[in-house]
């Protein structure tokens, strides 16, 4: 599915992620956990093209057997080629636009065809209506599944902070993307939403979508994640499933020798 | 004999590069100084001043009214009327810069990011037709107050010269640019407009009064943007209510090329515009001058996007 | 007692900026410059600042801040909830106007739907996409100059050359918004200015070609299909194939009603586009760049559209403006023309249809009514002292303008109708208030 091999980022005189290889498997939830400074985001900003690494490669292979070099894809086109998609750690949502547009956005380059690029439609020509309301279908499926729905015409910028967090993932997945990368998708909500959260992204990988998952909350990581890969200092440290993970001294080393009580592996 | 004549062709031909170099580098000084206050005004609080080249043209005219009113009231010993009628200047525009500042940027602030640059609009036009109005559309003559200079060398009739009022311009400019540096790099008010540019409302967290800070920002920008009025004056001696808007987008695109927010990047992008305006005019046409001040600047920003001296902004996401 | 405190400071202020510069004028006479003294004035604008900085702040004593935002609020509710009835009633007005107002009104109407065009044109651009374009006079001129051209040297007509100054305007857009677009955004604001200086200059010395500032003239009006509207009457005339008497005020009609034609396609293209992938894509720019591409959505690309977009319609405004004015020279394209342009789309509220109309009929309108109130001041004012005065007044005309902006957008900052409208519903479309709706950083 996606393999990172011998990665590398580095600004400056900082190497923020250090040869870092790593495979994430079709179909399971992958979590990428580290201390603060682990470089945890600059990896996943290397693989949905927001950086160029500064050496290695990072490669994506679909169920087809297309592969996708993302390290030297421009960013826009991992979205809409390699349909990885993913959420930001400070949500990223449309604020001024409803959440249904927010997850028509989403859908823009299946819609853009629809119009004939966006001349016909103009006129009324096209197949466009009925590419609309197949949008609008999707969307109204994300809406359920995230629970949304009876906010689907509120502008995003006034949902409360666990329902934009919601949203954000609606979104992404409105790309039908083959893997979703999510940058700490539990940060700041309560355990109520913290199982919800569970729930919803057990059910994405249930439609088979594959997951990529940075997270500072263990109760998340360790319940639902298939295989974890443990980042400090910008070198993997750890790799495994989450007992093997656990039960690793290098594991407990870093993270004892930070000294941060709430990061300690459950 | 040919090998002769070209050697002396080279020379005229250096005599001449050299002639425009003096010109270019007096001309990049102007800019310079006006391109400070565009970079500290958008370092603090990220909008383009647009009346700022305004306010370096209400300096132009305050100098020409201090050099009259001065020459009017029999002060006539060059150096103690230049003088006065720099620190006039300089002190009016300051004011000016202020009430700019208090009447159509404050009630604004934390508002709306093209609010602002509409109501700065509103201000470079109301400063224009102001001084229209009040002083005349005409162009104002003014005598050369300092004539003659120093010739560097002559070719075949062509003197490379070198005027009083450019070295004057020159020593004036590093000698305020100097001074600049000291207060923004040494003291304590340099220290709170550093830290209001690095974080306005942390800054305001910590007790900086960010309010006083940034009117004394205009206020020091107009006071320079003055003395390159002052100076714009005496190097050119005409001026009109016009020139402020052409100087005012060249210094802009100075401070641009230089790096937005870095000081000496305005100076660096005044000296390069200076310098470029002048070669063109020189070797090929004066009519295309701006344009290819312009042009340059677009060809720069799409290989260096953060301008000479700017900082590189990465993006967080 | 503070506030006599403030105001007395403030007039101190006043003394200071306005003794140098309004109280000591530079005279030429035949001995070169001197100075005169104008003490009257500079003291009525002094007691005016005195007084209306202590009316002011008495003003305000009495209403708090929060009672201010209320009523603001409250005004932009009322005129997004008129909104609907106030668009049909203006449309109403505007296709009726021709036949109850006089030459003036109709001349001025051209001129305000000209720059509601102009307004909906840049819309496009600053007020959906959010990029900041100052130089939007640029396209407007290419538009202009293609149109005044291709009837020169080709003989080509009007409505044939319409869609080509569009297309050249759009082409132009895309040649410059290509490398600059990927610029931040407010390096895009110095070069599409430094664009729109660059264009004017061009325009001036490329003399062969566009006359220099001399400019082109005998630019040929339009027809009404093939019919001219020639005051001689004769064959193949709009007045000899009605059979009706030639009237100049004819043409003005026509052209109110090919302006208004142009500036209602512009509106529905734009409408119609909102509610379609490209608008939406546009509008999400606006609100987050790094979202979109995060989407798979190409940003450059899609801000170039907007840019290509926005151009055209500036082309379209640019043609007619050549051929209503029937000569052009470089001085009408000036960046103030772009900057009253942005103003309008600024203080009609960014992304607003309704808004941008509004704030072309104040600013352009009132700019114009104002300049017929000022002549008909100095009519009347026969006095010797007032004389003087009298023949300066039009040229506080800009004066005026620019201090309205300042004062407009310190009063509303938001513009006129500041909510957004969503382009899309699962059950009934609510208005988005404006705190929520971004304002772009292209």
């Amino acid at each position: 599915m996606l393999s990172v091999s011998d990665l590398s980022m580095r600004f400056g005189g900082l190497m923020a992620v250090d040869g870092l290889s790593f495979e994430a498997k079709p179909g399971d939830i992958t979590a990428v956990i580290g201390p603060n400074g682990a470089g945890k985001t600059t990896v996943f900003n290397c693989i949905t093209g927001f950086y160029r690494p500064t050496g290695g490669s990072i490669t994506l292979q679909h169920a087809d057997g297309r592969r996708f070099s993302l390290h030297a894809m421009p960013g826009h086109r991992i979205g809409a080629t390699a349909k990885v998609a993913r959420t930001f750690q400070n949500i990223r949502l449309f604020a001024g636009m409803t959440v249904l547009e927010n997850l028509l956005v989403a859908q823009h380059n299946t819609l853009m065809a629809a119009t004939g690029f966006g001349v016909l439609a103009v006129v009324g020509l096209g197949r466009y209506r009925a590419a609309e309301a197949k949008a609008i279908e999707k969307a109204k499926h994300w809406l359920d599944a995230t629970g949304l729905t009876s906010r689907g015409d509120d502008p995003a910028g006034a949902l409360p902070y666990g329902a934009q967090r919601r949203l954000e993932i609606a979104r992404a997945m409105c790309t039908d993307p083959v893997m979703l990368c999510l940058d700490e998708p539990a940060a700041g909500l309560n355990p109520r939403e913290s199982e919800e959260l569970n729930q919803l992204l057990l059910r994405i990988r249930g439609e088979g979508c594959s997951l990529l998952l940075i997270e500072h909350d263990m109760g998340v990581v360790m319940r639902i994640s298939d295989h974890i890969v443990v980042l400090d200092h910008g070198k993997k440290i750890s790799d495994g499933t989450p007992a093997e993970v656990r039960a690793d001294p290098a594991v407990i080393a870093a993270y004892l020798g930070e000294g941060e009580d709430d990061e300690v592996p459950a | 004999m040919v090998a002769l004549r070209a050697i002396t062709n080279r020379v005229c031909a250096l005599a001449y590069a050299l002639q425009q170099l003096i010109n270019g580098v007096t001309l990049g000084m102007i800019y310079g100084l006006i391109a400070v206050g565009y970079t500290m005004v958008y370092g603090i609080i990220g909008m383009i001043n647009f009346a700022h080249g305004d306010i370096f043209m209400v300096g132009a005219f305050l100098s020409l009214i201090a050099l009259l009113g001065l020459a009017m009231i029999g002060l006539t010993w060059v150096p103690v009327a230049l003088a006065l009628a720099l620190i006039f200047a300089a002190a009016i525009a300051a004011l000016y810069g202020w009430t700019v500042e208090r009447v159509a940027y404050r009630p604004l602030r934390g508002s709306f990011r093209l609010a602002p640059l509409i109501s700065a609009i509103g201000m470079s036009i109301t400063l224009q037709n102001y001084v229209q109005v009040s002083q005349g559309a005409r162009v104002k003559p003014l005598a050369a107050v300092l004539p003659g200079g120093v010739q560097l060398m002559e070719q075949d009739g062509f003197t490379v010269q070198l005027s009083w009022m450019q070295i004057a311009i020159v020593i004036v400019t590093i000698v305020i640019l100097g001074i600049f540096t000291w207060l923004v790099t040494r003291t304590p008010l340099g220290r709170t407009m550093r830290a209001c540019e690095q974080d306005l409302k942390m800054a305001s967290l910590l007790g900086i009064d960010t309010d006083r800070t940034i009117s004394l920002t205009f206020v020091i920008g107009a006071a320079l943007a003055a003395v390159a009025g002052f100076m714009f004056l005496l190097y050119y001696g005409v001026i009109d209510f016009y020139i402020g808007f052409i100087a005012g987008v060249k210094a802009f695109t100075a401070a641009v090329l230089g790096g937005i927010g870095s000081l000496p990047g305005a100076v660096l992008g005044g000296l390069l515009i200076g310098l470029i305006e002048v070669f063109w005019s020189a070797y090929f046409s004066v009519e295309y001058k701006d344009v290819a001040a312009f042009s340059i600047l677009v060809v720069a920003l799409i290989f260096l996007p953060t301008g000479i001296l700017g900082r590189a902004e990465v993006e967080k996401v | 007692m503070s506030a006599l405190r403030d105001a007395f400071l403030s007039a101190l202020i006043a003394l200071g900026l306005f003794v140098p510069l309004v109280g000591l004028i530079t005279t030429t006479t035949d001995r070169g410059l001197t100075l005169t003294v104008r003490p009257i004035a500079t003291a009525v604008l002094v007691g005016l600042v005195f007084f209306g900085r202590l009316a002011f702040l008495t003003w305000r004593r009495r209403h708090t801040g929060r009672e201010i935002v209320q009523s603001n609020r409250a005004f932009a509710e009322a005129l997004s909830r008129a909104g609907r009835f106030v668009a049909p009633v203006l449309l109403l007005f505007a296709i009726a106007m021709p036949f109850f107002g006089s030459r003036y009104y109709v001349d001025l109407g051209i001129l305000v739907l000209t720059y509601v065009m102009l307004g909906w044109g840049l819309n496009i651009v600053v007020g959906l996409a959010g990029l900041l374009d100052l130089g939007y006079v640029a396209f407007y001129a290419v538009g202009a100059y293609s149109y005044a051209l291709f009837a020169q040297h080709f003989g080509l007509g009007f409505w044939t050359c319409l869609p080509l100054a569009g297309i050249l305007a759009a082409l132009w857009g895309i040649m410059l918004g290509f490398p600059v677009l990927r610029l931040r955004g407010d390096y895009l604001a110095i070069v599409t200015l430094a664009f729109g200086e660059i264009i004017r200059v061009v325009l001036i010395n490329w003399t062969s070609l566009t006359n220099g500032p001399n400019g082109i003239s005998g630019i040929p009006r339009p027809t009404l299909f093939g019919l001219q509207f020639s005051m001689d009457g004769g064959e193949g005339t709009v007045a000899h194939f009605f059979n009706i008497e030639p009237a100049t005020i004819q043409r003005v009609i026509f052209l109110y009603y090919v302006i208004l034609g142009l500036a209602l396609l512009t509106n529905w293209v734009t409408l119609r586009l909102r509610r379609l992938p490209l608008g939406r894509a546009w509008e999400a720019l606006r609100e987050d760049e790094v979202a979109c591409r995060s989407l798979g959505i190409n940003v450059t690309s899609t801000k170039l559209t907007a840019f290509a977009i926005g151009a055209l319609f500036g082309g379209f405004a640019g043609a007619f403006f050549a051929t209503r004015q029937a000569f052009i020279s470089p001085e009408s394209f000036t960046f103030i023309e772009s900057a009253t342009v942005l103003a309008i789309v600024v203080l009609g509220g960014l992304g607003s249809q309704l808004g941008v109309a509004l704030a072309a009929l104040v600013m352009i309108g009132g700019l114009e009514l104002l300049r017929g109130f000022l002549s008909y001041l100095a009519d009347q004012m026969h006095s010797p002292l007032f004389a003087d005065l009298a023949g300066e007044l039009p040229l506080y005309r800009m004066l005026i303008f620019g201090l309205a902006l300042v004062v407009m957008m310190v009063l509303r900052p938001r513009g006129l109708v500041s909510g957004r409208t969503p382009s899309v519903a699962l059950g009934e479309r609510r208005e988005i208030a404006a705190e929520l709706v971004a304002q772009g950083r292209g």
